[in-house]
């Protein structure tokens, strides 16, 4: 990217040359561009599954134990069901795309607790300053030194053993959501707060402070829309993150059940399977996880390099 | 200097209360132990009786207190499965979490050094931006996955090496059971140290790369040119030093990641370490050796932390200053 080859700013809002400048950038590079293409075709997915499902997967003759382990298509030449069947006769393809979808969602909201904690706690922080900032700071620390998937497995293993195994697949989906997004909220906080005590000395919000702006708006209106690239470079990376560890803590039977599974409770199950032969009911969720998490983590690390402040700026 | 070890000694105390405390109520709530103890034709009276003996009837904070001084004298409970002391079970299995993670963690240095260097180095190179990509794919593969699919091809398809277990241990002066000085127990370890450097090593190679580009650009290492030193000494003596000084603190960080993912990966290998038998805790909800594993790792981590803060602050004097980063 040459920076002496940007447009020059014409009256447009900031955010506008932000977005341009993203999108000229992208256009030159490939494999961002590829990731993006295929990263937007994972949210399509994830948005129309109900749709594009061959199968209603709540319909009662989904689950057909007639139809258990088909191997997929162009095996057994039965293309009712593309990638195969799994030990319940669910479709495959139906299956993968709904887990898509759930695995999606379970990431996405997790991330936007992260994003309102952090963005709320990091703006105190930052613009209150003094002792409040030592203290949420070394509070994110502590948190930050224990592993997202160490507390997630500890907090889901206490919850299901307190509530018992069949209550808690119940609240699985909101314990991950809640799990996950009140983990990782120091990494939003700090950067933000960097964020705001670069900002805070500026004149503008000196300005601000002198027309006798309250301080909640000076936070929201002055400070907030100044984060907004910092948190859209590690909000992919942290969705990713949290799509892995959704995932790792269904295999270990502490995050979806069977009968609703996301991406990883599907590789799960599929694992049992793939040492008598039946490949694909383990083989095909995996690679969509895969694909979806490397995709998501170039976009992340092409965003960092590309929506960088010290770069933009430069 | 004695400020700062001071206040990270109070906040380390401050972590372990809040950790004890928490076991303290995973213990309280989860478990009835009079229910534990008697039959069922003992009468209401007499169980009422047993929990005023016990001190169940006693004030929350009270029997806090209780739990923290029988903790500090080394008793947290009686796991219900194994009918022994929580702490001894829990160090009986400690020898193959750790040999698991040192084994590992040899691997991460091999691999992850001379590719984070090489990276840095030359990091225009067509090999440094497949190191790369591949950090990336690494990155993106859940450690699971890698795990599985080592095992099939490994253990299932070509028959190479064992699946699961530990295998045959030798005992090191009667204190330790130890897998590494036998072919069976190396055999045993390999799978699943590999997958665990598997998800490890792309974390430390992008830090490494990340750390050492940072140096690279420095003030001395630009005079040690201008010196004419040989580029080996430059990469490998003089920038290496001051790039492996982050890492090491981040990679004391990872420590609870490293924590996770060996229950991960014990659960699929059944490798008889901490991890399994947390896991294994959880489904016969043996509370006490629950709680336990969470003070246990508490405390080592919260060790490890501490230190590896006085240490860095003992070499780079700047992070003393509160406020400074």
């Amino acid at each position: 990217m040459n920076v002496l080859h940007r447009p020059p700013v014409e009256g447009g809002s900031e955010r506008v040359t932000r977005l341009r400048h993203v999108l000229v950038a992208m256009r030159g590079d490939k494999l961002a561009l590829f990731a993006l293409l295929i990263f937007a075709f994972y949210c399509l997915v994830a948005l129309l599954a109900p749709l594009l499902a061959p199968y209603d997967v709540n319909s009662t003759e989904f689950m057909n134990l007639e139809n258990a382990e088909l191997a997929p298509a162009w095996q057994t030449g039965d293309t009712r069901f593309l990638l195969g069947t799994d030990t319940q006769g669910r479709d495959l393809l139906s299956v993968i795309l709904h887990g898509t979808r759930l695995s999606l969602t379970i990431g996405v909201c997790a991330v936007l607790i992260q994003v309102f904690l952090g963005v709320g706690i990091g703006l105190l922080s930052g613009y209150i300053g003094g002792r409040l900032d030592a203290f949420l700071m070394r509070v994110a620390d502590i948190q930050l030194s224990f592993s997202t998937m160490m507390v997630a497995i500890v907090v889901l293993a206490v919850f299901q053993t307190l509530f018992g195994h069949a209550a808690y697949q119940q609240l699985a989906m909101l314990m991950l959501i809640i799990v996950l997004g009140v983990a990782e909220w120091p990494i939003f906080a700090r950067t933000v707060r960097a964020c705001v005590f670069a900002e805070k000395e500026k004149e503008y919000i000196d300005a601000a402070r002198i027309l006798g702006v309250s301080k909640a708006r000076i936070m929201l209106r002055h400070l907030l829309p100044n984060t907004v690239s910092p948190i859209l470079v590690i909000l992919t990376i942290q969705i990713a993150n949290a799509i892995v560890a959704e995932a790792a803590l269904s295999f270990l039977g502490l995050g979806m059940p069977p009968n609703q599974p996301s991406l990883g409770a599907l590789i799960s199950s599929g694992f049992n399977y793939l040492f008598s032969g039946a490949w694909w009911i383990s083989v095909f969720p995996s690679v969509t996880l895969i694909l979806m998490i490397f995709v998501m983590n170039l976009l992340g690390d092409w965003l960092r390099d590309h929506l960088n402040p010290q770069v933009t700026r430069g | 200097m004695l400020s700062f070890i001071g206040r990270r000694l109070l906040q380390a105390m401050f972590v372990l209360l809040i950790i004890s405390f928490v076991s303290f109520m995973i213990q309280d709530k989860m478990g009835d132990p009079v229910r534990q103890m008697v039959g069922l034709s003992v009468t209401l009276e007499q169980r009422e009786a047993l929990q005023q003996e016990l001190g169940l009837n006693d004030p929350m904070l009270i029997q806090y207190g209780r739990f923290l001084g029988r903790a500090i004298q080394g008793d947290l409970g009686t796991s219900y499965y194994y009918k022994e002391p929580t702490i001894d079970v829990i160090a009986s299995r400690l020898p193959a979490t750790l040999e698991l993670s040192f084994a590992a963690l040899v691997l991460v240095v091999l691999l992850a050094i001379p590719l984070g260097v090489f990276a840095a180095i030359h990091p225009k190179n067509i090999l440094s931006r497949a190191v790369l990509l591949f950090s990336t794919l690494g990155l993106s593969v859940p450690i699971f996955i890698v795990a599985v699919f080592l095992m099939y091809f490994f253990a299932i398809e070509w028959g190479l090496l064992p699946s699961f277990g530990r295998g045959e241990t030798t005992s090191v002066f009667g204190l330790w059971q130890s897998g590494l000085f036998n072919r069976d127990g190396l055999q045993h370890l390999l799978l699943p140290s590999l997958s665990l450097a598997f998800v490890l090593t792309p974390i430390f190679i992008r830090l490494i790369r990340a750390e050492m580009m940072d140096v690279l650009q420095s003030d001395y290492i630009r005079y040690a040119w201008a010196k004419g030193i040989s580029a080996p000494r430059i990469y490998f003596i003089h920038a290496l030093k001051n790039t492996m000084l982050p890492v090491i603190t981040v990679g004391g960080i990872q420590l609870g990641t490293l924590v996770a993912y060996t229950i991960l990966t014990e659960s699929i290998f059944q490798w008889p370490g901490m991890g399994l038998l947390f896991m294994d805790a959880v489904t016969r909800v043996d509370v006490p050796l629950i709680s336990t594993y969470l003070i246990f790792v508490g405390v080592i981590f919260v060790v490890t932390n501490t230190l590896v803060d006085v240490v860095y602050s003992l070499v780079n004097p700047r992070v003393r200053i509160p406020g400074y980063s």
